[in-house]
C-alpha cells in the first residue's frame, strides 16, 4: 500500500475520536491539575481560583525535604533490587523453551495486574503475627514464637520489589529475547564459562537497556501510593502516599496538585539527568 | 549458568511470587472469621460470600461493569489511532501516540489527581460514567501498544492486492485489516480489562465516594476490619487474571506480544 | 592418535534423529568440509564437536582424549559462527583479545597477539574501531582472528561465508584455505555451498538425513560418488536407469549399450554420467537415440537437452566443440564406459 500524507479532511477521519478523547480527558485534566495547584484552598474541601505560590512554598521545609529524599531513596533501592534480580532471571527465561516461557509470562502478568491494595493486603498477611510466615518458621522449629514483621522498612521494600519485579522482567524481556544467542555461545567457545559469559558479554552488551530499565522501574516505584502506607510507618510515606492522603483524606486539592506537579518535574528532571549523563558517558 | 543453579534461582523467584498468594489462599479457607495461617479448619464459604453478600456482590458487579465498558472504550480510542498512524504518513500525529502512552507511564497518582480535579471542575464529579472514561484513558496505552504492534505485522502488499481488486479504504479495513488485527484487538482488550478490574487509585479518586469497586471494597475492609472475604476475592482476582492471560497465550503468541510490547510502548 | 575422532556419534531430539551413528576420523592438520542440504545434521554435528550440544550417543576424542562431556569453554577451540557473533559492545581489538582476557593473559601479551592477528587477516590498524563500523568482509576477518587468538587445536566454522556476496565469498575461500595451510590447523567447515567445499577441503563429508553418505577428497567425490544422492548433490549429473539381462548385456533407458557392466548378478542399477562427459553424435552407431528439445547457449558453455525415451539427458560442451544440432533434430547420445559410474539402486 502506498502510505501517503493525509490531504483531504476525510483522511483525518479516524483521528478525530482518539484525538478528542485524549485531549479532553488527558491533556485538559493535566492542565486543570496544574491550574489547581495555584488555587486557594477553602474550608470544606473545595477551592477557589486564584494565583498563589503558597502550595509550593510548603515544600521548602525539612519535612518535605525528608519525604522527597526518602521517596527517591526508596525508588532507587527498589529499582536496583529489581534489576539485579530480574536481569539474570529474564536472561535465563529467554533461553528456555517457548512453552515454559509462556507459563512464566502468564504468572508474571497475573502478579503485575494485581492492584496495590491486593499486594498490600497479601504482604500484610504474610508479615502478620497471626497468619504470617513466622508461623511457618515456628512450625519448623526455627523460631520460638510468631511475631509481626511489619510495619517496617523491610516490609515496604519487599512489597514494592514484589510489585515492580514482574514489570522489570517485562521491560527487559524484549531486549533479552532478541539478544543473539550465538554471542554467549561464541564466548563459551572462546573459553568463558557460562557465568563468565553472562558477566562479560550479556551484561555489557545490554548496558543501555539496563540503564533504561533502571529509570523505568524507578519511575514505576515512585508511583507506589499504598504499599508504604500499608506496610510501613508514617516516616516511610512517600510523595505519592502524601498526594493521595492530601487529596482524599485532607481534602486539600491545591496542595495535592502542587505536589503532583512537583513529582512530575522531579521525575522528568531525574530522567533527563540520567539521559544526559548516559550520553556523556558514551561520548567519553 | 549451570542448570542446577538456575533451577534453584527460578524456584526461589517463583516462591517469592507465590508465597503471599499461598498465604492468602490459606487464609481464605479458614473456618471462622479469623486471620490465621495455617488455616484453622476448612470452609469454602468465603468464596460463596463474594456472590451472596450483597455488598461484595455489588462491588463485583460494579468492577465487572467498569472493566467491560472501559476496556471497550480504550480499544475504541486506540484502534482508529493505530490505524491512522499505520495508514498515513503524519509525523505530527505521533504526539497522540505519546499522549496515549503517557497516562500509564506517569505515576498513577498523577493521572488520578488530574482526572479528579477535572471532574470536580466540570461538575461531573461522582457520576458513574466518569470512572469508565477515566479508566479508558488510563489504560488506553495497552490496546494502543498491542495494536501498533499488530499493524506493523501486517504485510502492506495484502492491502495493495485488495486495492487492485477494487476495494476502497473502508472495504479494505473491513475485509482485510480487521480480520488480521483481531487477535491484537482481543489481547489489547484483555490487558485493559484485567488491569481495570484491579485498579484502585483512579477509581477511588473519581467515584470512590459513591461506588465501591472490588479493590476499593478490599481497601475499605483492610482499613476498617478484617474479613476472610478479602482473601477469597484476592484469589478470585489472581485466578481470573491467570485464566485470561492463559487464554491470550492459548490463542495468540504471548512472547511475541510482549517481545515488542515494551520496546514499542516506550 | 592425533586429530579428531567421532565414534558412532548420535543426537536425538525426542523421536527425531538429527545425527545418526556418525563415524569420522579427521587427521591433524586436515581441512574438512561438511556438506549437505539444510537439515542434514551437519550443523548439529559441528555443535557437538564444539560442545554446544551434547550427543545422546557415541563419543568424541581429540588427540586421543575423550572430550564428549567436556564443557565448551574448556575445549580450547576456535569457532566462527554463521552470525559471526562479534560482541557489539567491544572494539575490534577487544573482540580479538576476549579469549586472551578470559584466560587472564598479561595486557602486553594481549596487545602483541592482537596486532599479530590483525596483520594476519590484513586489518592492521583497525584495533580501536567499533565492530559496527566494519564491512561484511572485515567483520568476517575479525571473527576469524578472534577464533584463532589462542592458536586452538581445532578450528570450527559454521557457514562462515554465507553472509558475503558471491565475489567476496570466493576470495575469502581462497584466503581461508591459504591461512589454514600456513597454520596447519585442523579445520572443520560446515557449508551448503559445494563450490566452497571443493575450493577449500582436503576431505569433503557429504551428509544427508543425519548420516554421512561419503567422505573423500573433492575430486573423488565428484568422479566416484558413492550413491545417487552424492552424485546428484555434487555438481549436476544425468542419472539413467540401466538393466542387465541374464547374459550380462546392458541396456540403458531400454536401448542396448556396449562396454558397460553393472557388476556380477546385478540386474538393475543407475548410471551417473556428468553432462560434460556426454557426447552427441549422429544417430545410430550404438549410441542412444534421442531428440534435441532445447539448446541453452550460455556463451562459455552450451547445454543441449536431449529427450531419450521420455527421459531428459543433458550434454554440456564448450563453444569450440559446439555440437551441430538444432531443436527437433534426432541425435545419438554416446555413453563412454570409463566416465559412467554404476550406482546401486
Amino acid at each position: 500500500m502506498r502510505r501517503e500524507a493525509p490531504h483531504r479532511l476525510a483522511d483525518y477521519g479516524p483521528l478525530f475520536f482518539p484525538a478528542m478523547m485524549l485531549i479532553v480527558f488527558f491533556v485538559v485534566p493535566f492542565a486543570t491539575m496544574i491550574a489547581v495547584s495555584f488555587f486557594q484552598r477553602q474550608q470544606g474541601g473545595f477551592y477557589v481560583p486564584a494565583f498563589e505560590l503558597a502550595n509550593y512554598q510548603r515544600f521548602l521545609s525539612l519535612f518535605f525535604a525528608n519525604v522527597l529524599g526518602f521517596s527517591l531513596m526508596l525508588a532507587i533501592a527498589v529499582a536496583v533490587c529489581c534489576v539485579v534480580l530480574a536481569v539474570p532471571f529474564t536472561y535465563l527465561l529467554t533461553r528456555m523453551a517457548r512453552k515454559v516461557q509462556v507459563v512464566w509470562l502468564v504468572a508474571l502478568l497475573s502478579v503485575l495486574s494485581l492492584s496495590e491494595v491486593i499486594i498490600g493486603f497479601a504482604w500484610s498477611t504474610l508479615f502478620s503475627r497471626t497468619a504470617g510466615i513466622t508461623n511457618l518458621l515456628v512450625m519448623a522449629g526455627l523460631m520460638s514464637e510468631a511475631k509481626a514483621l511489619l510495619p517496617s522498612f523491610g516490609a515496604v521494600l519487599t512489597g514494592m520489589v514484589y510489585q515492580a519485579f514482574p514489570y522489570t522482567v517485562l521491560v527487559l524481556y524484549p531486549a533479552l529475547v532478541r539478544l543473539d544467542p550465538t554471542l554467549t555461545e561464541a564466548a563459551r567457545t572462546l573459553g568463558a564459562s557460562p557465568v563468565k559469559a553472562f558477566f562479560t558479554v550479556v551484561v555489557p552488551a545490554l548496558r543501555n537497556t539496563i540503564t533504561a530499565t533502571l529509570i523505568m522501574v524507578f519511575i514505576f516505584a515512585l508511583g507506589s501510593y499504598l504499599l508504604p502506607q500499608i506496610l510501613g510507618r508514617p516516616q516511610h510515606w512517600t510523595l505519592s502516599v502524601l498526594i493521595t492522603d492530601q487529596a482524599i483524606y485532607q481534602s486539600n486539592m491545591p496542595f495535592a496538585a502542587a505536589m503532583a506537579v512537583f513529582l512530575v518535574l522531579v521525575t522528568l528532571g531525574l530522567v533527563a539527568l540520567t539521559v544526559i549523563a548516559g550520553r556523556k558517558g558514551e561520548a567519553a | 549458568m549451570t542448570s542446577a543453579l538456575s533451577k534453584i534461582y527460578f524456584f526461589l523467584i517463583g516462591l517469592f511470587l507465590a508465597l503471599p498468594l499461598i498465604v492468602v489462599a490459606g487464609v481464605s479457607v479458614n473456618a471462622k472469621q479469623t486471620l490465621a495461617f495455617p488455616p484453622k479448619g476448612f470452609s469454602p464459604s468465603w468464596y460463596g460470600e463474594i456472590f451472596l453478600n450483597p455488598e461484595w456482590r455489588n462491588a463485583l458487579l460494579a468492577s465487572l461493569t467498569l472493566a467491560i465498558l472501559s476496556a471497550a472504550l480504550a480499544v475504541a480510542i486506540a484502534l482508529p489511532l493505530a490505524w491512522f498512524l499505520w495508514r498515513r504518513i503524519a509525523p505530527w500525529a505521533n504526539i497522540f501516540q505519546l499522549l496515549g502512552v503517557a497516562p500509564f507511564t506517569l505515576p498513577p497518582v498523577i493521572t488520578a489527581l488530574g482526572l479528579l480535579t477535572f471532574w470536580a471542575t466540570t461538575g461531573f464529579y461522582g457520576q458513574p460514567w466518569t470512572a469508565v472514561v477515566s479508566h479508558a484513558i488510563f489504560f488506553v496505552t495497552l490496546p494502543l501498544v498491542t495494536l501498533s504492534l499488530g499493524f506493523t505485522a501486517i504485510d502492506r502488499s495484502l492491502v495493495e492486492a485488495a486495492a487492485t481488486m477494487g476495494a476502497d479504504d473502508r472495504t479494505i479495513f473491513r475485509t482485510v485489516v480487521l480480520p488480521l488485527i483481531l487477535p491484537y484487538i482481543v489481547s489489547g482488550y484483555a490487558f485493559a480489562f484485567v488491569l481495570s478490574l484491579n485498579e484502585y487509585i483512579v477509581a477511588y479518586m473519581t467515584v470512590g465516594f459513591i461506588i465501591e469497586t472490588l479493590p476499593i471494597k478490599i481497601f475499605n475492609a483492610l482499613r476498617y476490619g478484617y474479613t476472610p472475604t478479602m482473601a477469597s476475592v484476592t484469589i478470585l482476582f489472581v485466578v481470573t487474571a491467570a485464566v485470561i492471560f492463559s487464554l491470550v497465550a492459548r490463542f495468540g503468541d504471548l512472547p511475541k506480544l510482549l517481545g515488542a510490547m515494551s520496546s514499542d510502548g516506550k | 592418535m592425533s586429530g579428531l575422532a567421532l565414534n558412532s556419534v548420535t543426537k536425538e531430539f525426542g523421536t527425531f534423529t538429527a545425527v545418526n551413528n556418525v563415524e569420522l576420523t579427521v587427521p591433524h592438520g586436515t581441512f574438512v568440509c561438511m556438506l549437505g542440504p539444510s537439515g542434514c545434521g551437519k550443523t548439529t554435528l559441528l555443535r557437538m564437536i564444539a560442545g554446544l550440544d551434547l550427543p545422546t550417543g557415541g563419543g568424541i576424542r581429540l588427540d586421543g582424549e575423550d572430550i564428549t562431556r567436556v564443557p565448551t569453554h574448556k575445549r580450547n577451540l576456535g569457532m566462527v559462527f554463521q552470525s559471526l557473533a562479534l560482541f557489539p559492545h567491544l572494539t575490534v581489538g577487544e573482540n580479538i583479545a576476549y579469549p586472551l582476557r578470559i584466560r587472564s593473559a598479561p595486557k602486553e601479551d594481549q596487545k602483541k597477539r592482537v596486532d599479530e592477528l590483525l596483520s594476519m587477516v590484513h586489518l592492521s590498524g583497525y584495533a580501536d574501531r567499533p565492530v559496527s563500523k566494519l564491512s561484511g568482509g572485515q567483520r568476517q576477518r575479525v571473527a576469524i582472528a578472534r577464533a584463532l587468538a589462542i592458536s586452538p587445536k581445532l578450528f570450527l566454522l559454521d557457514e562462515p561465508l554465507s553472509a558475503l556476496d558471491a565475489k567476496l565469498r570466493e576470495a575469502m575461500q581462497v584466503e581461508l584455505r591459504q591461512l589454514q595451510q600456513q597454520l596447519g590447523i585442523t579445520t572443520i567447515v560446515v557449508t551448503h555451498d559445494q563450490r566452497e567445499a571443493m575450493t577449500m577441503a582436503d576431505t569433503v563429508v557429504v551428509m544427508n538425513g543425519g548420516e554421512i553418505r561419503q567422505a573423500a577428497s573433492p575430486i573423488e567425490i565428484y568422479r566416484r560418488p558413492a550413491d545417487t544422492f552424492v552424485a546428484d548433490f555434487i555438481g549436476s549429473t544425468n542419472l539413467l536407469e540401466a538393466e542387465a539381462d541374464g547374459t550380462g548385456r546392458v541396456s540403458v533407458l531400454g536401448q542396448p549399450v556396449a562396454g558397460i557392466s553393472l557388476g556380477p548378478n546385478v540386474r538393475k542399477a543407475t548410471l551417473s554420467i556428468r553432462p560434460e562427459d556426454v557426447h552427441l553424435t549422429a544417430p545410430g552407431n550404438g549410441a542412444l537415440s534421442g531428440t534435441v528439445t532445447f539448446v541453452r547457449d550460455l556463451g562459455g558453455t552450451i547445454e543441449t537437452f536431449v529427450d531419450v525415451a521420455g527421459h531428459q539427458v543433458v550434454a554440456v560442451s564448450t563453444p569450440r566443440a559446439r555440437p551441430d544440432v538444432s531443436v527437433g533434430q534426432p541425435v545419438g547420445v554416446v555413453l563412454l564406459p570409463d566416465v559412467c559410474v554404476v550406482l546401486a539402486k
